[in-house]
């Protein structure tokens, strides 16, 4: 299958394994990404929140571009923070040909120019894995079942809520398939509080302790329910889950020390590949618990 | 008529015991509410089990509870649909609204908690001047835009649901924030300024909503708090250009300066510009942004360490091809009053019409 591949901009920046781990899976399971170079970041909520119409314009710019590409099935993410800035202008835009003629003038320049079409779609790799893969055909493709892994599920914001603007309508299990997958791939999905709740990244410049109370939180009730690891599709996530989680330790006042992997780190340590290889030693929590079970399932 | 279980969390503080979990069964048709099942009980079972409502119509916003974990009024949810979200074989369960103290089974302080919240943002309207002969009068255009946030019953469901006050119990919260923008987005109120500069100064103010959609998730009415926080957000910075001590103002032009020179993040800009009112420079030599900048300091250096960051990384980000476009469009969009755009009028997108969406635009 053929996609239009939005990577966004943190997993190019500090992120880089999510990046790194997604080029290494897609092959394996017939995806065939052509990249948006061209592209610009999707406003991660915060151009919106300076001036709607800028946020739509630059988004119906990336999604023009996505259009462009010849076969593409459709535009795949790899964050949830995209997909969900990216479909509330996507909202708009198609809400209304006036405004979206409007927005397509200040890209006439460049030729570009975003249709409206029910057929075309913008998924994060999450949706694509269960929707447009399939999970029998996922399952078919694991040569190493993550058997005895412990994995707690952290969708992150953007793509649980709101579900009117989500598509859970025609889809409506979206908040399940980080499950589904987990137990597809031959691990267990643990059941605890925080799995649909904030990271907290949003507010981290503007309030560090409910941005931060929020992370331990969840991280906590992860841990307190047996979890090896977590398991996220959105690598701002990841930064506040992972990167700042020492910090978030304190404003819990515990330890954590639990390591957090992206999605695609998973899956693909499911179809074979090496912890290394997927970038897992570039984690700010170390990762070798995970490692060591993974080496003991390729030695049994 | 159909079986199902409402499981409740009971609780009586004269009673001196813990709150305890009892299942009851009800049988009523599917379309009927999960109100019209706990009244059922109250009438059949238990006559002690304590709830509010009054309209059963989602008008009074009196029913407030959590239906297997999400916070809704139980008037406007189908007991069939709630039984159907449970799982199967699994009872529908039913506790009091979350982030407020239980006074009792399903009634929670509203006044210790919501209406305090209210309160907190001067809800009424201050004009300025002198009253005129008549009534006020404003054009029906200039109301468009806090129509929304004007459709709110006080139900308290989105303080239920809320994620920042969950750990932040001083959070003003969204409806009150979604309050506040009605009196904001009015032309007659003559303190707009004061309001917003108010509640961009407070910790717990407009930069403390962690943008997690839950109030927009839940809110019967469509009120979308989230939405009038983030245009609270836009008047403070974009009108008044407050420079808040939040860091709201400096994150947000950070980011879109960022986005302006480069058209991807620069991730290694971004604390700098926001501690330094959107500057990279202010961002190394404003004292408060310099110790700011050196709290911060151990999770950078964490980055460094574990590899994911690279010196060259934080020094140099490259620029996309097309970036003198892209900075022409935002330069263009920039230089021209900014649109409020609203979909609630509309109700939904269903309708493809040219001229669907409500455009405001801050210079009614
Ligand atoms: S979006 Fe903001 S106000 Fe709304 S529930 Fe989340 S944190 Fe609270
Ligand atoms: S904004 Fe919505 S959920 Fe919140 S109090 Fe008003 S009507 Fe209820
Ligand atoms: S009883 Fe009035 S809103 Fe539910």
């Amino acid at each position: 299958m053929k996609l239009a591949y939005w990577p966004g901009c943190v997993s190019r920046g500090f992120t880089p394994e999510l990046h790194g781990s997604m080029h290494l899976v897609a092959p394996k399971l017939g995806l065939e990404l052509v990249e948006l170079d061209r592209a610009n970041c999707c406003g991660a909520g915060v151009i919106a929140e300076h001036n709607q119409e800028m946020a739509d314009t630059l988004n119906a710019r990336t999604f023009a571009l996505a259009q462009k590409v010849d076969g593409a099935a459709g535009m795949m993410n790899i964050c949830s923070t995209c997909q969900g800035a990216q479909s509330e202008c996507q909202e708009r835009l198609d809400a209304d040909s006036g405004y979206r003629e409007h927005v397509n003038s200040h890209l006439s320049e460049e030729g570009l120019s975003y249709e409206r079409d029910g057929e075309w779609w913008n998924k994060n790799f999450l949706w694509l894995l269960v929707e447009e893969i399939g999970l029998d055909k996922l399952s078919e493709k694991v040569v190493r079942p993550l058997e005895g892994l412990r994995i707690a599920p952290f969708y992150g914001c953007y793509i649980v809520r709101p579900t009117k603007r989500l598509g859970y309508e025609g889809h409506p299990n979206r908040d399940k398939y980080l499950d589904f997958v987990i137990e597809i791939l031959g691990a267990e999905s643990v059941e605890y509080a925080g799995s649909h709740k904030c990271c907290g990244f949003p507010v981290i410049t503007m309030n560090r302790a409910t941005s931060l109370r929020q992370a331990g939180r969840h991280l906590a009730d992860a841990l307190d329910a047996g979890a090896d690891c977590l398991v996220t599709p959105c690598p701002l996530c990841h930064l506040n889950l992972d990167m700042q989680q020492p910090d978030a330790a304190k404003f819990v006042e515990r330890d954590l020390d639990v390591p957090v992997l992206h999605l695609p780190q998973m899956v693909g340590l499911a179809l074979g590949f090496e912890p290394k290889e997927l970038g897992m030693d570039k984690h700010v929590v170390k990762t070798s618990d995970v490692q060591r079970k993974v080496a003991e399932l390729a030695a049994a | 008529m159909s079986d199902f279980t409402l499981k409740i969390r009971r609780y009586d503080p004269e009673s001196g015991e813990p709150a305890f979990w009892h299942e009851y069964p009800v049988d009523l048709p599917p379309e009927r509410s999960v109100l019209d099942g706990i009244l059922q009980i109250k009438d059949r079972e238990d006559a002690s089990l304590a709830i509010r409502c009054s309209c059963r119509a989602a008008i009074c916003g009196s029913c407030g509870v959590r239906i297997n974990g999400k916070s809704a009024l139980a008037c406007n949810t189908r007991i069939s649909d709630a039984a159907r979200r449970a799982g199967p074989g699994k009872p529908i369960v039913v506790e009091p609204m979350g982030n407020m103290p239980v006074l009792k089974d399903l009634i929670v302080d509203m006044d210790a908690v919501h209406w305090k919240k209210i309160m907190r943002v001067v809800p009424w309207l201050l004009p300025a001047g002198e009253p005129p002969e008549r009534e006020y009068t404003v054009p029906a255009e200039a109301m468009i835009d806090v129509t929304q946030s004007m459709a709110c019953i006080q139900c308290g469901v989105c303080v239920s649901a809320c994620l920042s006050l969950e750990v932040d119990p001083q959070f003003v919260g969204p409806a009150a924030l979604a309050k506040a923008y009605r009196f904001v987005g009015d032309p007659r109120d003559g303190q707009t300024e004061e309001r917003l500069r108010d509640l961009a100064e407070d910790p717990h103010g407009i930069y403390d909503c962690t943008h997690c959609f839950a109030c927009i998730e839940v809110c019967p009415k469509d009120v979308a708090p989230m939405s009038q926080i983030m245009r609270l957000r836009r008047r403070a910075t974009g009108d008044f250009e407050i420079k808040d001590s939040n860091n709201g103002y400096g994150h947000e032009r950070g980011f879109v300066n960022i986005i302006e020179r480069w058209g991807t993040l620069h991730e290694a800009q971004v604390l700098p510009r926001s501690f330094g009112e959107g500057s990279f420079v202010k961002g190394q030599v404003k004292p408060s942004a310099v110790k700011q900048l050196a709290e911060t300091l151990p999770t950078a250096l964490r980055g460094l360490r574990s590899g994911k960051v690279t010196p060259k990384k934080v020094i140099v980000h490259p620029k996309l091809p097309d970036q003198a476009r892209v900075r022409k469009v935002m330069h263009t969009i920039e230089s021209k009053p900014r649109l409020e755009l609203n979909l609630y009028i509309v109700g939904d997108n269903s309708g493809e019409e040219q001229g669907a969406m409500a455009e405001g635009s801050q210079e009614l």
